[in-house]
């Protein structure tokens, strides 16, 4: 036993100051959960063998654990990455702050023209791109076509929420498992409030008026709120107050949902016959809008690859983000694991591949939802922010989620829509006035 | 001592305490089996106990995702490091509080433990400038350290309680006989103490293994150990549950297998001085 | 009995914990105090100042306050409740004779070693999961709807949860103290006519008064910082309703990135968590005494 416990110690004190010693620049990769990413690691030896001289250490965190983390280290300047994942709300807000390196200048090969204007626009500061997009998405409504056939329905063109309501009635059978519709609840300013808030501009409303005063008492806010609870509350899912895009997917893998209005990569999943039990059911539409209404409220979120400008390894990590970003990525997931898995939303070649628009019948749909994001005018009414399913100023995470914590408890049955919308009210004017608004 | 007791009392005490045993237990087991289950089987409607086709997948997909031995590897580092640390600083300590005890020394050992009520997340801010500013992110002398002062109190107790228990006359003997200091802890305190240092050192090793605050929050890459590696796999896309399972389970198999093994000597020091 | 070299001699061995643990304390709460001062938010470099106490009086006017801190007293309330009822219960089973003791002690000390994390993870998605979740199967299978357990009752599951986690702890200080109860007492009681429940009262219930006051301290130390088995299940929802401060200090400053704020919040917990350790300790005090 002692002798056992020696050996343990001393190997160990060997192996803990032996650390990280190679010759090879290593670089710290801090990146999210999801599939393509995941993808990613598993393609690296093509990486690895144009870069022989680069060795890339991957920490696969879970969203909100990743965004805590790095925004953490980036802005105690901790230096423990070299390349972050972080979505479009970040960048800009970063960038001003003069924590991310400029991007241009990625190579010839690299092609940064072909990326959808949209996207690379959210990333551009002053006229440089300070992150590339790996993967972009908007929203869409994504419904099970044997379901509607069955409810007598036709999805028209444009679906206003109206029509939502009389489907989401008609599909729904409670004793069979299936719920109407599928939205989400789970409180966060990625999760139920990525939702609502673009559910609120399609209903014209916004967060803030031009003096920055938060609008929760408007008739808007009150359409919106009491539109989504009678929706979820009467065809919705059990549980809905805890459900994100990850817990929807499943239900709808699994069958359990009619209609569902979230990510368009969700598209890609829920066609999959190897994933989906309803592969060969699934119709994709455009997110509804209020009767009459123009404004689909499409979101625009991507995941893109920044340098922290705190950074050692300069180089290697931009020799890394430009692989991982470009056309011939594209292109080797196209050859390794089918074209129908690429990462979708980035590049406007890949929308004009034949053979994509073969294999994904979502494509089209897709492309149409991130090119009518309008991030820089959200709302009908004018507004004194960007962003479309968040407001792109720094204190939006911290209010975004308190408000999305009283609309899910709404939604648990907790507070009334009126209790909901006066404490998202008080709590967002505190907030702001804290943050010393109007600046 | 022995007590007599009638056969069918004693069957009915064992199918009830079989029953509450395996109730706690279930939730282990499910995940158990539910890791060797397909990803469709484990959302199942109508879920299967034993009769599902097994399958090894989900450990060959996690462990393609993931580098377990860098973690396993960590944990024990980290875990190990941090007590036996731990266990160099305290037994002094605790020595000294057990046989040569001042006026003070209750209150000195209630207000180590209640620097163990700090909140973690209050200084996170303060510790992470720190670690930076000393390089220590990410590095797994950086999480000895820590670990070890976070669970230095409960050492330092667990060893009071312990050594007090001893009779002072058998050190004081010693100590008659011509020992110093240092033979005196060595041959007559710490044989007589094994089984509390044992059961420290386990319990110890228990808590830093399973700490997921600082071992999340400090680490990235080179240092991290299990806890970073579960919290991959805490809400990936699609259908998860077996894939988790298959995590979880390696996550916690070690510490679960060597816990079983020691429980006794586990169990022997774990009384706080609880028991007279 | 000590001579004064011994004195000195124990002093010495003393002083590198102590030290330690003086600057693992000072230190960080030094600088937790400084920025709990300061206008500081992460997000914002370069508009730090001098805030005096407004973070403290944020802080105290957050609407999220009065609720986590009843929350925080209910979940610690709530399983001390459970696991030291439940562990006298399981402390006085498992000490009767039975056939397969060592592996019925085995299955109840198990869930001791599960990380916060995973068993959060399992409870949630495999068990407590309304649609997916096994209790939701065996609900429909009885033909009754399903419990939306986090959305319905979360901090009671949130309870449930840790408590599972910290029962085998305490049964198995409760078994250990229960095998040292003197047998000879219990069977003269026996021969004098007591019942069961009187035995269990005037003998049991006394010998394990001090086993139960290590488990309350031990516990209560760890409870308090609770936070894993949140941030995975309910994320402080819905509303406030299992938010606590732990989680409420964590929200503002890793969400928020509002170290300042955050900082007050940190220290508020701290003066909390010494007011229940004071509280304790004079409990605790008496009964460790001698």
């Amino acid at each position: 036993m002692t002798v056992t416990i020696r050996t343990l110690v001393g190997a160990s004190l060997v192996l803990a100051l032996t650390g990280a010693a190679s010759a090879e620049t290593t670089i710290t990769v801090a990146t999210v959960n999801n599939g393509d990413m995941i993808r990613m690691q598993r393609l690296m030896p093509d990486f690895y063998a144009q870069h022989p001289d680069i060795k890339v250490n991957w920490v696969t965190l879970e969203e909100n654990v990743l965004r805590q983390r790095v925004t953490t280290d980036i802005a105690s300047k901790g230096g423990q990455y070299d390349v972050l994942t972080i979505g479009n709300y970040e960048v800009p807000i970063w960038a001003k702050q003069g924590w991310l390196l400029a991007l241009d200048n990625l190579g010839a090969d690299y092609k940064q023209a072909d990326l959808l204007p949209q996207v690379a626009a959210a990333l551009t500061v002053d006229s440089k791109l300070y992150a590339v997009p790996f993967y972009a998405e908007s929203s869409m409504l994504m419904y099970r076509t044997d379901l509607l056939e069955k409810a007598g329905l036709k999805m028209p063109e444009n679906p206003d929420w109206d029509f939502i309501t009389t489907a989401a009635a008609k599909m729904t059978d409670k004793a069979a498992g299936v719920y109407g519709i599928c939205l989400r609840g789970k409180a966060g300013w990625g999760e139920n409030m990525a939702f609502i808030t673009t559910m609120n501009n399609t209903m014209g409303g916004s967060w803030f008026d031009m003096q920055w005063k938060p609008q929760f008492d408007g008739a808007e806010w009150k359409k919106t709120l009491s539109t989504y609870l009678d929706l979820m509350g009467k065809y919705g899912p059990p549980g809905a107050s805890s459900n994100g895009f990850n817990e929807n997917l499943a239900l709808f893998q699994t069958g359990k949902c009619g209609m569902w209005i979230d990510a368009t990569v969700a598209a890609s999943f829920i066609s999959d016959p190897k994933e989906s039990k309803v592969a060969d059911k699934v119709g994709f539409a455009p997110t509804p809008t209020r009767a009459g209404g123009s404004n689909h409220g499409n979101w625009l979120w991507s995941w893109n690859l920044g340098i922290p400008a705190s950074t050692k390894k300069a180089d290697a990590a931009r020799t890394f983000v430009a692989w991982a970003t470009s056309p011939a990525y594209l292109k080797l997931v196209a050859e390794k694991e089918g074209i129908a898995n690429v990462p979708p939303g980035t590049r406007t070649s890949l929308y004009e591949n034949p053979e994509y628009l073969k294999v994904a019948p979502f494509a089209k749909m897709t492309l149409t939802a991130i090119q009518s994001a309008n991030t820089a005018h959200p709302s009908d009414k004018p507004v004194p922010y960007t962003g479309g399913q968040f407001v792109a100023i720094p204190e939006f995470q911290a209010i975004g989620t308190a408000v999305g914590q009283q609309f899910s408890a709404a939604l648990a049955g907790k507070a009334t829509v009126d209790q909901a919308l006066a404490a998202a009210q008080t709590l967002t004017a505190r907030e702001m006035t804290r943050a010393g608004y109007p600046k | 001592m022995a007590r007599e007791v009638s056969t069918g009392r004693k069957a009915l005490v064992t199918a009830v305490a079989w029953g509450i045993g395996l109730l706690i237990f279930f939730p282990i087991l499910w995940t158990v089996l539910t890791s060797f289950k397909t990803e469709g089987e484990a959302v199942a409607p109508h879920p299967s106990f034993l009769f599902f086709d097994w399958t090894l997948e989900n450990y060959e997909t996690v462990n393609a995702r993931s580098d377990y031995l860098l973690h396993f590897w960590n944990s024990v580092v980290i875990a190990l490091g941090s007590t036996l640390v731990g266990l160099l600083i305290a037994i002094p300590a605790a020595w000294s509080m057990a046989f040569v005890p001042g006026r003070r020394t209750k209150d000195l050992l209630m207000w180590m433990l209640s620097t163990k009520m700090m909140p973690a997340v209050g200084v996170l801010v303060p510790i992470y400038l720190l670690a930076r500013d000393t390089g220590l992110l990410d590095t797994r002398v950086g999480l000895v350290a820590v670990l070890t002062l976070v669970n230095l109190p409960i050492i330092v107790w667990m060893l009071y309680t312990y050594f007090k228990e001893i009779p002072g006359e058998i050190l004081e003997a010693a100590r008659m006989d011509g020992a110093s200091l240092g033979s005196e802890i060595l041959y007559v305190l710490t044989p007589m103490a094994v089984p509390g240092i044992a059961s420290t050192l386990l319990l110890n090793v228990i808590l830093a293994w399973n700490e997921s605050f600082w071992t999340l929050n400090l680490t990235a890459a080179n240092a991290a150990p299990l806890t970073a590696f579960i919290a991959s796999y805490s809400s990936p896309e699609g259908l998860f549950y077996a894939k988790l399972s298959a995590a979880s389970t390696m996550a916690i198999a070690p510490i679960l297998i060597l816990g079983w093994f020691s429980q006794k000597q586990l169990v022997r020091g774990l009384t706080f001085g609880a028991v007279k | 009995m000590a001579t004064q070299a011994s004195r000195i001699t124990g002093r010495l061995m003393l002083s590198p914990a102590v030290i330690l643990l003086l600057l693992w304390m000072i230190v960080p709460l030094a600088m937790t105090i400084y920025f709990s001062l300061l206008r500081f938010n992460l997000l914002m470099p370069g508009t730090e100042a001098f805030a005096g106490f407004e973070n403290y009086q944020y802080f105290f006017t957050d609407p999220s306050f009065w609720p986590a801190l009843a929350n925080t007293l209910t979940l610690l309330l709530g399983v001390l409740a459970i696991t030291v009822v439940g562990g006298i219960g399981l402390a006085v089973l498992l000490d009767q004779p039975m056939w397969g003791q060592g592996i019925v002690r085995i299955l109840v000390i198990a869930p001791f070693f599960v990380m916060p994390s995973v068993s959060a993870l399992v409870w949630k998605n495999m068990l407590m999961n309304p649609v997916n979740g096994l209790f939701a199967a065996l609900a429909r299978g009885l033909g009754l709807t399903p419990v939306d357990f986090f959305a319905d009752v979360p901090l009671a599951s949130i309870i449930v949860i840790v408590a599972w986690q910290w029962l085998p702890f305490a049964t198995l200080i409760l078994l250990t103290a229960m095998q040292s109860l003197d047998q000879e007492q219990m069977e003269a009681a026996e021969m004098d006519g007591a019942g069961w429940f009187w035995r269990f009262l005037h003998l049991t219930l006394p010998h394990l008064t001090r086993a139960i006051t290590v488990v309350v301290l031990i516990q209560t130390i760890f409870l308090l910082s609770v936070f894993a088995e949140i941030l995975v299940t309910t994320n402080g929802g819905p509303g406030t309703a299992s938010t606590t401060l732990t989680f409420l200090v964590y929200m503002q400053s890793m969400l928020q990135f509002d170290v300042g704020l955050g900082s007050a919040g940190g220290i508020v917990a701290v003066i909390l968590a010494n007011i229940v350790a004071v509280f304790l300790m004079r409990m605790i005090g008496k009964n460790l005494e001698g």
